[in-house]
């Protein structure tokens, strides 16, 4: 059998980029909780919010490196893979990915340094400052990476001459028309994987009658974070959805199981999408409810995919299933959230074993949601790698043969995997050991030093 | 007009890869001289000495990357997929360097693993990086605009031979580095190791300054020429003194000046490279001019590099005032 480049580099694609946005994402929300409970910490100076801050930034620390070297691989995929890609792009992709490393990494690699190393050579406030600038660093960074993907989702502001893109306008190629949508939707996204991660372990704690003080306090912090931005997802993924149906029509087609165009087109609840027949077994449908919600009136008119060429069709079972994964965790954690703001009321938030337990197993979920709505967008792209004027078959390197892409794929699975397994390993020993509620706050900079992850398990708090 | 941006880009990644090669070369550096510490405390020590800022080092490879394929998208698009190979192994092996910081650290039963992976992965990357250093001067095969050689065209024997020698280069670095930032016993040990691992450099600047005009004619004419001979002579005479220099200062057991030293071989040795090689970005025949994106892009990315890479370099230059002096086992890990 001959093994196809192209079709290698693109599993490699998703595997590596897959595998590098659950890091970034969780550090995107780590790094703003943090740098939020230093602050409290340092205006308020009570020790809860330092012992909670040092747990994190353990955490964080882990997490954070995982994330930059698979982040540099990234770096080099575009090069080494797709080639082709790289030269026709690079006017509009290359200063865009340069303006993150100059603005986001350099910032988040050196003001990392001072956050986990330097709490007793610089003062408290620089320390804060320090936390401050990690945060911003990750936000920087979304905004460019997301600059540049939603440029290949929606292109605009660009001519091409020779095979080659030029800028005609950085505004418009930077805010470009899904960039908006794309942006809020993901660093909200962000926030959210973040917080049921923090709910989900101080559930836990609470659960097992540990760590009760830092616990109560991270779970309902955190908890009325989710509260604004579980509902707010929902706005954002609806305008996001009504985006892509203005610009990419085929992509929301897919996503919502569409192969007829009907006027009064109904809402697919589930069903199982068949290319071969063009048609879908198994549907649950509610009439009239999908053209309601995309043209906001019952009888409007949406196209099914039969109005596009097969050739110019995504794959429609991963774009449609993974939607729907995506879209009922967004309703799962606005159900979290209203139940906890019955709790609340009955001021039985902390003492409400089956909500803690449900917290508890909510923990992972974000993640699934945000690989999910990752694979819809980018699944639901092709066969384009810029819609609608490059496609993916002809961004690949043409000198690399499939048995090289074939070992290299195999390479960052194997590695991938050791670490993956280390790091959750690492991660699940540091909330085994909990915030060191006993111990004292330092006062200052003359502290003694902290004993830190720097020491063995056993020699822990 | 256009062309002289051309050249301040490629002033800018030039400066940029020196960077890197400076900077992650002494934390490489230390890696691969791990396996030879003495005790589980030299460990610690060497590795908090670079834990800080190991990330901040290496992010200048990345701006490498991102910049080339910024300003020469050409280059980016043909030297990466020739390399594909030892890049690939060189990601992989900066992988396990890189997570060994935090996993070591948390590790009991497992640090041995750790430190093995930490020791690998800087000797592989390191190795990687030098072949990739030997197969760009030996140049790629091109035809339009893409790369028409073989997935194996850069295992040769001259990029095996720069591959060692960037290992014994690094490793110098390394040495010299931890002979600044430590004291006693462990320092004793790292004057050690820095005095042979001169040597060994010197013999790989040697043969690579013979070998690489024997590659390629234009070079050879480039630096034997009349009177190229005698404006370039400096840079050999130069590098014969700061060896000297390097010799003197590790046998009169100075603190910072090893350090200082080793910098210079490494930007003659750089420069010297650049010298054989300019203006080509794609050896043997693509110039800078012919592999520059649109001064539309090079022009908008400048703007903000001129303000931020200042800045940069202010704030890298901070923290490592922050963490000046010599390292401590209790440098306040998190
Ligand atoms: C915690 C994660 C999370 C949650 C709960 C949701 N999403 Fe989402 N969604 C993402 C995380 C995400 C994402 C991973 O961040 C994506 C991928 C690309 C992007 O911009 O955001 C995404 C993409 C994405 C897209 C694709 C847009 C395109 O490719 O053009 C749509 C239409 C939605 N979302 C809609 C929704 C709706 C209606 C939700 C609520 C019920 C929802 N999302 C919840
Ligand atoms: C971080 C979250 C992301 C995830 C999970 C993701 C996932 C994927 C997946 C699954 C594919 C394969 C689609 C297919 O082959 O059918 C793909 C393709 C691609 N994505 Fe993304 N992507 C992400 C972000 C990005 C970003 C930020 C960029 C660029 C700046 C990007 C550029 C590409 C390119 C160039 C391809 C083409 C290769 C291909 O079609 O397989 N992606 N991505
Ligand atoms: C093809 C796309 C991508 C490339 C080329 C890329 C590249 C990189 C690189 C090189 C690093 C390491 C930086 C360092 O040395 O400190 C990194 C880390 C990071 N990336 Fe990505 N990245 C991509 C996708 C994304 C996406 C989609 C996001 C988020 C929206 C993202 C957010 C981050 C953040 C916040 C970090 C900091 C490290 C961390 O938090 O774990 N990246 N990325």
């Amino acid at each position: 059998m001959e093994l196809d480049p192209v079709f290698l580099s693109r599993v490699q694609f998703a595997f590596v980029i897959a595998f590098h946005i659950l890091f970034p994402a969780f550090t995107i929300g780590l790094a703003s909780y943090i740098a939020v409970l230093e602050g409290l910490w340092f205006a308020t100076k009570r020790d809860i919010y330092f012992h909670i801050s040092r747990f994190w930034t353990r955490i964080f620390a882990v997490s954070f490196g995982m994330g930059v070297v698979s982040g540099i691989v990234m770096s080099f995929q575009f090069g080494t893979n797709w080639s082709r890609f790289s030269d026709a792009t690079a006017n509009v992709l290359g200063p865009l990915l340069s303006y993150e490393v100059l603005t986001a990494f350099f910032l988040e690699a050196t003001f990392l340094g001072i956050l986990l190393f330097g709490r007793n050579l610089v003062s408290p406030r620089v320390h804060f400052l320090s936390a401050v600038m990690v945060a911003l660093g990750t936000l920087v960074s979304s905004f460019w990476i997301l600059a540049a993907n939603s440029w290949m989702h929606t292109p605009a502001g660009y001519e091409v001459r020779d095979g080659i893109f030029h800028v005609t306008s950085w505004v418009e190629a930077i805010f470009n028309p899904s960039f908006p949508y794309r942006l809020s939707h993901m660093v909200t996204a962000a926030f959210l994987t973040t917080a049921f991660v923090v709910i989900g372990i101080s559930a836990w704690y609470l659960l097992k009658g540990q760590f009760t003080d830092s616990a109560r306090r991270m779970l309902s912090m955190t908890l009325w974070l989710v509260t604004v931005l579980a509902p707010l997802q929902i706005v954002l993924g609806d305008l996001h959805g009504l985006n892509t149906f203005e610009h990419q029509p085929v992509k929301v087609a897919a996503m919502e199981g569409h192969w007829e165009t009907q006027t009064g087109a109904p809402m697919i609840l589930f069903a199982v999408p068949d290319p071969e027949t063009e048609t879908n077994h198994f549907e649950i449908a509610i009439p009239y409810l999908g053209s309601l919600i995309l043209v906001h009136d019952v009888m409007g008119e949406v196209r099914g995919l039969k109005a596009w060429p097969a050739d110019q069709r995504p794959p429609v079972a991963i774009v449609f299933y993974a939607f729907r994964i995506m879209v009922s965790i967004g309703f799962l954690m606005l159900g979290v959230v209203l139940a906890s703001l019955w709790l609340r009321r009955r001021k039985r938030l902390f003492e409400t074993r089956w909500f803690l337990r449900l917290c508890a197993a909510c923990a992972p979920i974000g993640f699934v949601a945000l690989i999910a709505g990752w694979f819809v967008t980018e699944v639901g792209r092709q066969p384009w790698v810029v819609y609608g004027v490059m496609r993916t078959a002809d961004a690949t390197s043409p000198a690399i043969t499939g048995g090289g892409v074939l070992a290299s794929l195999l390479g960052y699975i194997t590695v991938y995997a050791i670490i993956f397994t280390a790091g959750v390993y690492y991660i699940l020993r540091l909330v085994q050991r909990g915030p060191g509620e006993a111990q004292a706050a330092p006062q200052g900079r003359a502290a003694r030093p902290l004993s830190g992850a720097q020491q063995p398990f056993e020699a822990g708090d | 007009m256009a062309a002289d941006l051309t050249v301040i880009w490629a002033a800018i990644i030039a400066f940029g890869v020196f960077m890197y090669v400076f900077m992650d070369g002494f934390d490489l550096g230390v890696g691969i001289l791990f396996p030879f510490a003495r005790s589980d405390r030299h460990r610690d020590l060497m590795m908090n000495s670079v834990a800080p800022i190991w990330d901040g080092n290496e992010t200048w490879l990345v701006l490498g990357g991102a910049g080339l394929l910024a300003a020469f998208p050409l280059a980016y698009a043909i030297i990466l997929p020739a390399l594909y190979i030892p890049l690939t192994v060189m990601l992989l092996a900066l992988i396990f360097r890189g997570v060994a910081f935090e996993f070591r650290f948390k590790a009991e039963a497992s640090r041995p693993l750790w430190d093995r992976a930490f020791n690998l992965g800087s000797l592989v990357a390191t190795g990687a990086q030098g072949i990739v250093l030997g197969a760009f001067i030996q140049g790629f095969a091109v035809d339009g605009r893409d790369y028409v050689g073989g997935m194996f065209d850069w295992l040769t024997p001259f990029s095996l031979m720069t591959g060692v020698g960037l290992v014994a280069g690094y490793a110098l670095l390394g040495s010299a580095w931890l002979v600044m930032k430590t004291e006693a016993d462990l320092q004793a040990w790292a004057y050690g190791m820095a005095r042979p691992l001169l040597f060994g450099v010197l013999i790989f600047i040697a043969i690579v300054s013979l070998w690489t005009p024997l590659l390629d004619r234009d070079i050879a004419g480039r630096w034997f020429s009349w009177p190229n001979i005698a404006y370039l002579s400096p840079i050999p005479i130069l590098t014969a003194l700061l060896a000297f220099g390097l010799y003197r200062a590790l046998e009169l057991h100075h603190d910072r000046t090893p350090f200082v030293y080793t910098l210079g071989l490494f930007v003659l040795s750089y420069g010297g490279l650049a010298i054989s090689l300019w203006p080509y970005v794609i050896p043997p025949d693509i110039t800078i001019w012919e592999a520059a994106s649109s001064p539309t892009s090079q022009i908008f990315l400048l703007a903000g590099a001129a303000f931020v890479i200042p800045a940069i370099l202010a704030y890298t230059a901070w923290s490592y005032y922050v963490f000046r002096g010599k390292v401590r086992q209790d440098i306040g890990y998190h």
